[in-house]
């Protein structure tokens, strides 16, 4: 046991850890925002809600057909994915032409429609989900106490972002993707299907949202609202990481968890409005945000 | 730019009496509604007719979305009741350190009141507008969104808004010491004299060569540059003025209630005032105030019917207005009689 500022190393590193698996969450929810974006040029207000939707789902699948966490890992993403292409065909698809305004504007309604079906059906207050047997326990590192469960969001976390970060820049497929953001007639005139290239990147940045929210389902409670709050959050990483960098997302959302965790060690009054005011200061310092182009 | 011009009226300097007239039938609806409808219904309409008409003074007009409105809407009126209920300021300074500075004020009369809220909501929209201007598009709509929610947070912690209880039982006072606005009927000619005075001075500065301005920006924001405007001035003191009169909205909404609470300064507030001028139309002058009729009353009457579901049903209006109902119901109007309303 030692002590940093007046700290314990038990209490400054507990709320690093914590700070690190929000920063997981603000990692794989504004990375999909981005990837989003960059092909639809559309802000996606629902990715609280499809976020919230994959917890529901993992609580279904366990309720009524007996599959547990790590099945949950795979349907839940390919389940709200879909429902996301449901989207991009009904919906997203007539906006495209329009002002990027109505794009977030259809998205911010239908995350309405959705928080609000859930929150007549189940209430406000949250329902539990329990972890995986696997990954209950802790390890002793030492200087702290490791979750397994926790140190597993992390991993997972980190390695579903680097995988979009290398197939984005570093795969064929990634290079058409790019392609078709920079010049979509073009990319068609090649003969390559950008529409549906377009609706399967939209499923994807749900589906990311929807494996944060089965991720999270055993951390926090899982309510109808869980992911109102926290996509505004997201919004404030998207605005500093700025949304031309793949990585630049992936950083932005872990370093500004781990600064979250750490206001709540030394300053804990500010620990709910330290990444806006960050985001004050990125915004006055480098309009652009940190890692993006001008737009 | 070709797409940011659908969003607002088109900008023809043309002048039309179809104006004048809808307002002579705005005027008279306030005149004659009283016999029919529940005042403090009427009052809460008009301060949310208000609120999105500055609210439209942004999007409709300079063509920014602001996501953040409620902040001001709600931190005016919490200033004003504050200022109505108890007067007495107290603020930390940084003086080598943190002091509480203590400004003495007895309990205000009902118009001061209203004017410290709105002038706390014209100091919060400067340092909002010159840190959000900085960005465009939907960077801008983000941005004022979690700057609000970052002031929702103070509104929590802050020991004068009484956290979930909010301040209550705040008095209506005297106007100017004189008439006695506990009276409904007082209450309601102030709030139309504030919503028509206010009205009209929107109206005054969308018509005005500053306003010619700001549709020039909407229009073509580098073309505007290279012809000598300072943009960024001129949509910050738009930011700032509309942030001003929404401020005016939620300090008058204090009063008529005698409540100031946090929802308020929540974001489905500022979602529902973006909602109330798409329903009546973006960038129309008469839209947003029968958007916000259009809302209140439904939510009025709605709640009774089905209770939890108005969120959904207020979604689903968005996603119908967003893909078939762009122009709004003043805005199909005008389009479809060829006149400017």
């Amino acid at each position: 046991m030692f002590e940093v500022f007046g700290v314990s190393s038990q209490a400054l590193f507990g709320q690093l850890l914590i700070g690190l698996i929000n920063g997981s969450f603000y990692a794989l929810l504004s990375l999909g925002l981005a990837v989003i974006f960059g092909m639809l040029n559309i802000i996606n207000f629902t990715h609280g809600a499809q976020y919230m939707l994959g917890a529901f789902v993992a609580i279904f699948l366990l309720q009524y057909l007996g599959l547990g966490y790590w099945w949950a890992l795979v349907i839940a993403p390919l389940v709200v994915g879909a429902t996301g292409i449901v989207v991009e065909r009904l919906f997203l698809r007539w906006l495209y032409q329009l002002d990027h305004l109505y794009g977030l504007l259809l998205t911010f309604g239908l995350a309405l429609m959705i928080e609000g079906t859930f929150r007549n059906f189940f209430g406000s207050s949250g329902l539990p989900y329990s972890m995986p047997p696997e990954l209950t326990g802790a390890q002793n590192l030492g200087f702290m106490f490791l979750p397994n469960y926790r140190a597993w969001v992390v991993a997972a976390s980190l390695t579903v972002c680097l995988a979009t970060w290398f197939v984005i820049e570093r795969t064929k497929l990634g290079a058409y993707l790019r392609a078709a953001t920079e010049n979509p007639t073009l990319v068609r005139a090649f003969g390559i299907n950008v529409p549906r290239m377009i609706t399967l990147t939209y499923g994807f940045g749900v589906a990311l949202a929807a494996l944060a929210g089965v991720m999270a389902a055993p951390i926090y409670n899982v309510s109808p609202q869980m992911g109102a709050n926290l996509i505004i959050v997201v919004f404030a990483v998207v605005v500093i990481g700025g949304m031309g960098s793949i990585l630049g997302a992936i950083i932005t959302g872990f370093g500004l968890g781990l600064i979250e965790g750490l206001t709540k060690v030394f300053f804990p009054e500010a620990s709910n409005t330290v990444i806006f005011v960050v985001m004050a200061i990125v915004l006055l310092i480098r309009p652009t945000g940190l890692f993006g182009r001008s737009i | 730019m070709v797409a940011a011009a659908q969003v607002g009226a088109p900008a023809t300097p043309t002048r039309s009496r179809s104006e004048l007239v809808a307002f002579g039938a705005m005027v008279l609806l306030l005149v004659v509604l009283p016999a029919f409808v529940y005042p403090v219904f009427l009052m809460k309409a008009l301060c949310f007719a208000l609120f999105a008409c500055a609210f439209n003074l942004l999007i409709g007009y300079v063509g920014l979305l602001s996501f953040g409105h409620a902040l001001f809407f709600g931190w005016a009126s919490y200033l004003a009741a504050h200022l109505a209920k108890v007067g007495q300021l107290s603020f930390p300074i940084w003086l080598g350190a943190w002091q509480w500075v203590t400004i003495p004020l007895p309990p205000l009369s009902p118009e001061l009141a209203i004017l410290g809220g709105t002038a706390t909501a014209a100091l919060l929209g400067l340092i909002v507008g010159s840190i959000a201007i900085r960005r465009q598009g939907i960077y801008f709509a983000m941005i004022t969104l979690a700057l609000a929610q970052m002031m929702f947070f103070f509104a929590v912690q802050a020991p004068f808004t009484h956290g979930e209880d909010g301040i209550q039982a705040v008095p209506r006072g005297r106007l100017f010491g004189l008439i006695d606005l506990t009276d409904q009927m007082n209450m309601y000619i102030t709030v139309a004299v504030i919503f028509l005075a206010s009205f009209l001075a929107i109206y005054r500065i969308i018509n005005s060569p500053f306003g010619e301005v700001l549709k020039a920006i909407r229009e073509n924001e580098p073309r505007a540059i290279s012809l000598g405007y300072r943009t960024d001035r001129y949509k910050l003191m738009a930011f700032v003025l509309s942030a001003t009169f929404t401020g005016v909205a939620g300090a008058t909404k204090a009063i008529v209630f005698q409540l100031a609470s946090l929802t308020d300064v929540d974001w489905p507030t500022s979602g529902e005032v973006i909602l109330m001028t798409l329903v009546g139309g973006l960038g129309t002058v008469f839209g947003p105030v029968l958007g916000a009729f259009f809302m209140v009353s439904m939510e009025n009457y709605l709640t009774t019917e089905i209770g939890q579901w108005v969120s959904v049903v207020q979604g689903g209006i968005f996603v119908f207005c967003v893909l078939l109902f762009r122009r709004g119901f003043i805005g199909e109007l005008a389009h479809r009689m060829r006149v400017r309303l």
